[in-house]
């Protein structure tokens, strides 16, 4: 033996640093926009490889020295679904990135109706089935650390496996934290995850190829010499028994299918579907150069090692036996490779089901719940904190899951079968897949009772008999069926008797379960939502747009904008919104509540906390509306020509309804403006006449009455002046919102920063109603922002919105938060208070001239402080709007980091 | 049921090609799925001699050759966007 334990540890350390290294390398890359290869065919190929997890790399070749070829059946039916990937993949994919899914159970529960009972079911499926799996992963490292630590493994003591497999799954739950949980929306690519993935992909592969090579060429002495060496080995008889052989390969067809790790990777992470192309044939590839080498390394195995040796562990022994401390070393890696990344994906997407399938339901119910016994009605909660959480505390649980089991088994031979158990238990969601996405008629009952019973099935004919006799079932009950009813043995139901116990299960279940699942969909009707479900996955590629869901009725935007935001985040949220009602021909945050748009938010919500939770959370909002008379017209009709006529006047209508929608805005904007056209010339004539008649009184009294004691005559003078002042101060204001308007206005140019310059409005306001403090909540560092801008202009807007907060916020306490940020060279500065904020009728004549919401002895001003600040930051090639939904009054102004020279913009103006 | 989808009769050259391609690879995973469970029908006939496991391994891994180059070809330009109307290249 040439290679050290503690050199074997601090290798091992050092490969999980580069994977780290490497993960964070990509996730950052990924962050600044440089994708380039992170997003290529060659990565989603090679991230498809966790199919081959330890199981393969150490077991395929112990199996191969079991019972000969038939290890090869593992990769065989993942090699036929990838060759015919145009019959269910490009389905899959294309339907995962239509309906934006989360996971497996995220499918399954959208696809009938998006039911969450379904999600739960499914989820506790994908649970029991994969934590044997993750278990026999930790075993598989914990084993080939000790090849290298003892000199004989099996006489090793159990602490060292057990503290081995612990610090191999802290290590996996941490990295998969790290990695995994970066971004709450589970369709964003998980890059870091993805290319350490990849990296591993090839460890395995050269891994193993390296120890084939060694073995054929440096062993037996070239492929011909290999062949003969088979044929007099032990396994030369190829003793293939039908059933297996086709069952397994089904088996695994179906595994590649439903297991939620490769769905993940395969579906979920996929973000161009021309990769699949690439897959197709890539993919097979891979599993066949990984399955080339196993046949000749078992066969050199059982030449050269003594008998009763763990032909597991061939891949790391027989370069050992040789001298080939190097190679085992790769080969050890390799292995590490494998599980590691298959953990890492595992837990990634069993943590996402059991964080959106039952973490995040039961805590919402509880919540409603609390909300309607009026306990705490406005608890301010940041849903994607808690999303986030229960997704970490997730993939720790189903990391601590897998090594209790581990722990629990302590390595027995029992968990050598967990691979095929555990892919006959997670096939059982196979029926109700495949049978969502290319049948109508599939519903939800009877996807629910096909799970239940292949489920149980399972559980009863395979995974509780595989623990040995006496463990869960007693003896008695293996040998002669419950109450000595023989067709219902376990292993051999319904007089079935004699057929391997895998073989007999997989029949079983999955018989039943397709019989259960077709039987009751054929009896029972579905709701419109599973049938509108069912049209948009079964004909995903005829539909070019969606079908309607929500009636037009009584949600308000503002308060969609309140979810949206608890659950996306402020930014993304409202970007959202902005775009939406961009395409809809509206200003602003807010668009109509349109069908289309909430069926929009919906699918986006979906992709952070899967499609039932984010039906449940916009149904909230809407309270009682349901499918419509037109969702179930749009179910109906079925027929081609009725679409594609429908489609035309849908762009005409969509065209009118968007020219309708801007035409309404400006009217009631023009009715509002014309009203205050109106009031203006009023509202004028005494701005000027007040100051005017005391001007006029004061100078009367002056003018009459000669003999006025000189003091009298200065106080009375210094009102005229102070009147004067007041008026000079109005035309000015008059004048300089004429002279911005007209685009006019010469800016000057200098460097700020941007700290300062909210300094100095809140100083400058600091005497504006200084009866009632007002509390500010700010950011140095955010604010930290060097700019080149008129400073004085955009720190005439900053006081008037600063002094504004001081007189209108009408809270006890009135309280201002000055959040700034720079984003691609725009800054954003909000001005939040936490008073009743503005009405939305109110929203979009803010800014027109002398509109003043309150009554005006209160203001003191003209109401032109808000028309100035606008057209100032238009000048500055920014914009100020109204921000909606933050609990309170809320302006946003954003504007460019550098200002641009002005003369070009100028000359344009006058060239007007 | 009148369901009839308005489309040409006759197609260009170029697309009725890649309807045939298509076709093949639709074909593709039942072509393969046989020629992996012939292994099975071997044992059937000559229970007594059965093939030795050295030239089961060669058949099967030129069989899996096969279906990755005949993949490669078939797949190679395609996506899931070559044309937005599935059933347009299912049946004519």
């Amino acid at each position: 033996m040439t290679v050290s334990f503690n050199l074997l540890v601090a290798i091992s350390l050092a490969y999980v640093a580069l994977l780290f290294a490497v993960a964070f390398l990509a996730e950052r890359r990924a962050r600044l926009g440089r994708l380039g290869w992170l997003r290529s065919p060659l990565v989603y190929t090679l991230s498809l490889s966790i199919y081959c997890t330890a199981w393969t790399f150490y077991g395929a070749v112990g199996y191969a020295a079991r019972s000969g070829l038939e290890f090869i059946t593992i990769y065989l039916g993942p090699t036929l679904v990838f060759v015919g990937w145009w019959w269910i993949l490009r389905k899959l994919v294309r339907i995962g990135r239509s309906q934006r899914v989360t996971s497996i159970a995220d499918l399954i529960s959208s696809r009938y109706g998006k039911s969450s009972t379904l999600g739960v079911v499914v989820t506790l499926i994908c649970v029991v089935g994969i934590t044997p799996y993750i278990a026999l992963q930790l075993q598989s490292v914990a084993l080939s650390v000790g090849v290298f630590a003892g000199d004989t493994p099996e006489e090793w003591g159990l602490e060292g496996p057990q503290a081995t497999a612990l610090w191999v799954a802290a290590g996996l739950a941490l990295f998969t934290i790290l990695f995994g949980t970066r971004n709450i929306d589970v369709n964003e690519r998980h890059h870091g995850v993805v290319t350490a993935i990849a990296l591993e992909a090839v460890v395995k592969l050269v891994a193993l190829v390296a120890v084939g090579v060694f073995v054929v060429w440096g062993i037996a002495g070239g492929p011909m010499a290999i062949l003969d060496r088979i044929d007099t080995s032990a396994i030369s008889q190829w003793q293939v028994q039908p059933g297996r052989w086709a069952g397994l390969t089904f088996l695994s067809a179906a595994a590649i299918l439903t297991l939620p790790r490769m769905f993940q990777v395969m579906v979920v992470e996929n973000d161009d579907d021309t990769h699949l192309a690439t897959a197709a044939w890539a993919f097979p590839l891979y599993l066949l150069v990984m399955s080339l080498f196993v046949v000749p390394i078992a066969v050199v195995g059982l030449d050269l090692m003594p008998k009763g040796s763990n032909p597991d562990l061939f891949v790391l022994t027989v370069p050992l036996s040789q001298g080939q401390g190097g190679l085992a070393m790769l080969a050890f890696l390799g292995g590490f490779s494998s599980a590691t990344s298959m953990v890492i994906m595992a837990s990634l997407a069993l943590a996402t089901m059991v964080s959106n399938h039952i973490v995040v339901p039961f805590w919402l119910a509880l919540r409603q719940d609390e909300e309607s016994r009026g306990r705490s009605a406005a608890v301010p909660g940041d849903l994607r904190f808690l999303v986030l959480m229960s997704r970490r505390l997730s993939i720790g649980g189903v990391l601590a899951l897998g090594y209790f089991y581990f722990k629990l088994t302590g390595g027995s031979t029992s968990l050598a079968a967990i691979g095929l158990i555990s892919f006959v238990g997670v096939s059982q969601t196979l029926p109700s897949l495949l049978g969502g996405i290319f049948w109508r008629g599939g519903t939800r009952q009877g996807a629910m009772a096909g799970l239940c019973v292949g489920f149980a099935i399972w559980l009863y004919a395979l995974f509780l008999p595989s623990f040995g006799k006496d463990v869960f079932l007693s003896a008695g009950l293996l040998e002669n069926g419950p109450l000595g009813i023989g067709w219902l043995r376990p292993q051999s139901m319904f007089g079935v008797v004699g057929v391997d116990p895998v073989l007999h299960a997989l029949f079983w279940s999955l018989v039943l379960n397709t019989t259960a699942y077709i039987g009751l969909s054929l009896l029972g009707f579905p709701s419109p939502e599973e049938r509108l479900q069912s049209a948009r996955f079964v004909n995903v590629f005829d539909l070019t747009s969606e079908p309607q869901r929500w009636a037009r009725g009584g949600a308000e935007s503002e308060d969609l904008l309140v979810v949206a935001q608890r659950v996306l985040g402020a930014d993304v949220a409202q970007d959202f919104f902005q775009k939406m009602a961009g395409d809809q021909g509206k200003p602003g945050y807010l668009p109509d509540a349109t069908p289309d748009f909430i069926e929009a938010l919906e699918r986006r919500m979906a992709g952070s906390v899967g499609a039932a939770a984010a039906h449940a959370m916009v149904g909230q909002v809407f309270k009682g509306a349901s499918v419509s008379v037109d969702d179930l017209m749009a179910v109906a009709n079925e027929t081609a020509q009725i679409r594609e006529y429908s489609q035309q006047l849908e762009a005409k209508s969509d065209e009118i309804e968007r020219t309708a929608r801007q035409l309404r805005d400006v009217n009631e904007k023009l009715t509002a403006l014309s009203v205050q056209k109106d009031a203006f010339l009023g509202q004028i004539s005494h701005e000027l006449r007040t100051p005017m008649t005391s001007i006029r009184a004061f100078s009367e009294i002056i003018k009459d009455d000669p003999d006025m004691p000189t003091d009298m005559v200065g106080k009375y003078s210094g009102i005229i002046h102070d009147e004067t002042i007041r008026l000079t101060r109005l035309l000015d204001d008059l004048l300089d919102l004429s002279v911005l308007e007209n685009g006019r206005v010469s800016l000057n140019i200098g460097v700020g920063n941007l700290h300062d310059l909210i300094g100095r409005a809140v100083m400058a306001t600091a005497n504006v109603m200084p009866d009632r403090p007002l509390t500010l909540h700010r950011d140095p560092v955010f604010e930290d922002i060097v700019i080149i801008t008129d400073c004085d202009r955009l720190s005439q807007v900053f006081i008037n919105l600063v002094s504004n907060a001081r007189k209108y916020c009408d809270a006890a306490r009135p309280e201002l938060r000055i959040a700034a940020r720079e984003k691609g060279g725009r800054v954003t500065v909000d001005f939040i208070d936490n008073g009743s904020g503005i009405p939305k009728k109110s929203q979009s004549i803010i800014f027109e001239k002398f509109s003043r919401l309150t009554d005006h002895n209160r203001a003191g001003g003209a109401g032109l402080g808000l028309a100035i600040c606008r057209e100032i930051m238009v000048n500055l090639g920014g914009d100020i709007a109204y921000l909606p939904g933050q609990g309170g009054t809320a302006f946003r102004v954003s504007f460019p980091l550098i200002l641009k020279r002005p003369e070009a913009e100028s000359v344009h103006a006058a060239g007007r | 049921m009148i369901r009839r989808r308005r489309r040409p009769v006759f197609v260009a050259r170029a697309s009725y090609r890649l309807r045939r391609r298509i076709d093949a690879l639709r074909l593709l995973p039942f072509v393969g799925g046989f020629l992996v469970l012939l292994p099975v029908l071997w044992r059937i006939g000559q229970a007594e001699d059965a093939p030795p496991t050295a030239r089961g391994t060669v058949y099967l891994f030129v069989v899996w050759a096969g279906l990755v180059l005949a993949a490669g070809i078939l797949s190679r330009g395609l996506s899931d966007r070559t044309q937005t109307d599935d059933g347009s290249l299912q049946d004519d």
